[in-house]
């Protein structure tokens, strides 16, 4: 029923790009969705379908789902329109595709054994690293965390873990920005990413067009929306209260511990329930998502993300409760560990989602407002 | 098998936008109504899956139309698509009662948005549903389902208690088994294969859509050449409830052997195409048949309006098949469709490819590329490009296909809906031939749009036929409990 399709690309290199291109040439005759998110007005901006547009598309589909609820060919028409779960295998493809150094690429193909190899192993090393440069006695003290890691040491390796992130991201970011060809636009004006950070702050496209976000049915609730706020500010908030800490130490030289009304402290106390409640909440609604719409090859990385971030609040509300008891040492251990771990591999996992997302928002706010499509680079490396 | 004895006070036959605008009308007037829809639960809704808007009068802009569209002005609309073809009464009472429609149907849960891409032409008069006909129908079903209207899928009525012009009961029979999956590409539909079922009701509401997916009815209108059509919606649109309601002696309306026939892509499937397999290209090159020879002017019109001319043109062609043949510089001047063009880099390799004689294609080509006169080319307006000296002229957006490489569609004529229906009053009560209304029995949507639409057609307008007759039948249903 489909043929070789001369209006698109056939240099296309993978069976998901391809699918990919036959559903959104299938889109653009039909265009009843083109209301319900970002995806269908930027491909009606395009007659043909590079993997720099694909993988654009792709980014900018926050799989709310309202699209393969509405359409008349979704499966089991002969058709089997499926963009939800057809951009989520493209999606997944470009985060490995674009990862900062290449050869880390092999990183996303078993990524949840990866990174849970690897958070089990920075939390080992702090035990371990504790216990040598110690009396191993001191883990099981209580008290102070200084006693166990100097706070100048603390900052430096998290410091240096965190640069190393933001290093691989923003080349990881730099190779996609490139890709889908934001730069014919120029498309990084003020007015363009302010409109991005609105949509993205709002998740506006995770909607359906208004009326929620579809998951396991066809019933449409904002749940998925509410858990990733939950998540993605608590992420933020315990950011902020790792950021005053350290302007209160370096800067006022006010030293930890703070009290419980303390900036840092209400920050983290917030933030870490938000990293609590958001990853359960993602996961249970992840577990409940009708296969239709999932990316079946994809699980682990999403598992290993909301894990890590679980890890990462539930480890630092641990800590608090804990600091004072016998328990501190190990989590203390436990806590650093995993926020180590959750740095290095933020540029190998679900995290760099948010990244490219933001990116194809920008861009897309640019296309909107100038009617016109980017144009991918023609010599792809 | 036993049979199941099922009583309620509404029964709605069919699962489109009629069907279910009626059974959330009675529900809110306090029935009990079951709605009892032939194709599985995918399926559900008939024509409506492929709607994407309707047409409504209003008297000022809104947020999603541009302004004020007058029940006067629809009234003309409807009075030149179907050149007269319609019941006064009945259509100016549609008209009046669509104005409350934009608000009702809202409030059953239907979100719309501004026309958009290609349908700004529109955007005045219709309203675009958001995410199209399936969304719906999908927000009609959830609001139904809260209201407790009940539902039965996979489940075709097989027989109708008519006594006078009253309803007494329905027989009906589950379909089971994966013969039911649509892809049954034969259309058949469902058969009938499970336990029957008794349904007795107070009133009923036929809403079961035209018989536009059987071929076989179609053929007594159209002959053999049936055989070649393709059906744009599902196949469960057979007709049999029409043929149940009108053996039982209700009044039909409606030509029986005429149907809405647009030229859609030949290698699209028999039923369920839809909106992606047409083409809007007719105008920028020329229509062959299997004989390589024009047969009509493809300039006459603009594309929208002359859309259902080009089906019935096609079903009077040998072997109803045709080509559309352009050249490299109209390649990205229309929609897009599903099926790529067949592509050459000359018109005697085009014909190969379509298995067409090579030269008399060319000499088709060739004299239609000698008639062509020079112009300003510009789709939007009746410009001045045009053949002179042809038997059939091209009279406008007349361009040399010369510019290769060459391209093609072909075409076959693709079936939208049936206009043969049931006549009914105001009340959307079916007439009976005796003269009198039925007591309880209500009709709405496609099954009685031959009333207001004997003729052509005009964007939405099956959708307003639809709502606003479904909500008065199920609110005189409604009545009868």
């Amino acid at each position: 029923m489909f043929d070789k399709d001369p209006r698109f690309s056939d240099s296309l290199s993978t069976d998901h790009l391809q699918e990919a291109a036959r559903l959104m040439t299938v889109c653009n005759s039909c265009r009843y969705c083109e209301g319900l998110c970002a995806v269908f007005p930027a491909m009606e901006l395009r007659r043909s379908f590079a993997e720099g547009d694909l993988n654009y598309l792709a980014n900018l589909c926050h799989s709310c789902a309202g699209c393969y609820q509405d359409c008349q060919f979704s499966p089991p028409h002969a058709f089997n329109v499926n963009v939800p779960q057809t951009l989520a295998k493209v999606r997944a493809d470009s985060y490995a595709a674009y990862v900062w150094p290449p050869a880390m690429r092999p990183l996303f193909k078993r990524n949840g054994t990866a990174i849970a190899g690897i958070a089990a192993l920075s939390v080992a090393g702090f035990i371990l690293g504790f216990a040598l440069w110690h009396d191993p006695a001191v883990l099981f003290r209580g008290g102070s965390f200084y006693a166990l890691m100097p706070h100048n040491v603390m900052a430096g390796l998290f410091g240096a873990a965190f640069l190393y992130m933001l290093l691989a991201t923003g080349l990881g970011l730099r190779a996609f920005w490139r890709d889908i060809g934001a730069q014919s636009l120029a498309a990084g004006t003020a007015s363009s990413l302010w409109q991005a950070m609105k949509d993205a702050a709002r998740l506006r496209h995770l909607d359906g067009g208004g009326v929620g976000c579809y998951n396991e049915d066809e019933r449409p609730t904002d749940r998925r929306r509410i858990y990733h706020h939950l998540t993605f500010y608590g992420f933020l908030l315990c950011f902020a209260a790792t950021s005053t800490a350290t302007v209160y130490h370096y800067v006022f030289g006010w030293p930890a511990p703070y009290g419980l009304f303390s900036l840092p402290k209400l920050f983290g106390i917030l933030g870490g329930i938000g990293l609590i409640v958001g990853p359960v909440g993602l996961a249970h609604t992840k577990a409940r998502r009708h296969p239709d719409l999932k990316d079946g090859a994809a699980r682990g990385m999403e598992a290993a993300f909301l894990l890590m971030l679980f890890g990462t609040g539930a480890s630092g509300l641990l800590l608090m409760i804990l600091r004072e008891t016998p328990a501190m040492g190990v989590a203390l251990s436990l806590h650093l560990g995993l926020v180590f771990a959750l740095f290095l591999t933020m540029p190998y996992g679900k995290f760099v989602h948010g990244i490219y997302r933001f990116a194809a928002l920008v861009l897309y706010a640019r296309e909107t407002e100038l009617q016109r499509p980017a144009e991918p680079p023609q010599d792809r490396s | 098998m036993g049979e199941t004895w099922i009583r309620t006070d509404v029964l709605v036959i069919g699962g489109g936008n009629a069907a279910l605008c009626a059974a959330i009308a009675a529900r809110r007037r306090g029935a009990e109504v079951l709605v009892v829809e032939k194709a599985p639960k995918f399926y559900r809704g008939g024509n409506t899956r492929h709607t994407r808007n309707m047409r409504c009068a209003h008297d000022s802009a809104t947020d999603t139309l541009t302004g004020p569209y007058t029940e006067e002005e629809f009234w003309d609309d409807l009075l030149r698509v179907t050149e007269g073809n319609t019941d006064e009464t009945l259509a100016r009472h549609m008209i009046a009662r669509s104005k409350e429609m934009l608000t009702w149907i809202t409030d059953q849960g239907v979100r719309f948005q501004p026309s958009l891409g290609g349908t700004l032409s529109l955007g005045r008069t219709n309203s675009f549903f958001l995410g199209g006909g399936r969304a719906m129908l999908n927000a009609l079903y959830r609001t139904a389902e809260d209201l407790g209207v009940q539902v039965l899928y996979d489940t075709a009525v097989t027989a109708l208690e008519i006594e006078g012009g009253t309803f007494r009961c329905a027989e009906a029979r589950a379909s089971t088994g994966p013969g039911n999956e649509a892809g049954d590409r034969e259309g058949d539909g469902a058969a009938p294969s499970g336990a029957p079922m008794r349904i007795e009701a107070k009133a009923l509401v036929a809403a079961a859509g035209g018989f536009e997916a059987n071929i076989e009815w179609l053929k007594e209108g159209w002959g053999e050449c049936a055989e070649n059509f393709l059906i744009r919606g599902t196949p469960y649109n057979r007709g049999e409830v029409l043929r149940m309601l009108l053996d039982a002696g209700v009044e039909p309306i409606g030509d029986p052997t005429q149907c809405h026939a647009v030229a859609i892509d030949a290698r699209a499937p028999r039923f369920d195409g839809g909106i992606i397999t047409r083409l809007d290209c007719v105008v920028f090159g020329i229509v062959v048949n299997r004989l390589a020879e024009r047969f009509h002017d493809e300039g006459e019109d603009f594309w929208p309006k002359r859309y259902a001319i080009w089906g019935r043109l096609v079903a009077a062609q040998p072997d109803q098949i045709a080509y559309i043949l352009f050249d490299s510089k109209s390649l990205t001047s229309f929609m897009p469709s599903l099926y790529p063009p067949i592509q050459a880099s000359s018109i005697a390799e085009l014909a190969g490819k379509l298995d067409l004689r090579a030269e008399a294609l060319s000499r088709t080509v060739a004299e239609f590329n000698g008639a062509v006169r020079p112009g300003t080319f510009d789709h939007t307006i009746f410009d001045d490009c045009r053949t002179e000296g042809l038997a059939i002229e091209k009279t406008h957006w007349a361009r040399r296909l010369e510019d290769p490489p060459y391209y093609a569609y072909p075409v076959r004529p693709g079936i939208t809906f049936t206009y043969l229906g049931t006549r009914v009053d105001t009340e959307a009560r079916v007439q009976m031939r005796s003269g009198d209304a039925a007591s309880n029995i209500y009709a709405a949507g496609e099954i009685m749009a031959g009333n207001v639409l004997g003729k052509g057609y005009a964007a939405g307008i099956g959708m307003t036929i639809g709502s606003v007759f479904g909500k008065i039948a199920g609110e005189g249903a409604a009545r009868h409990v």
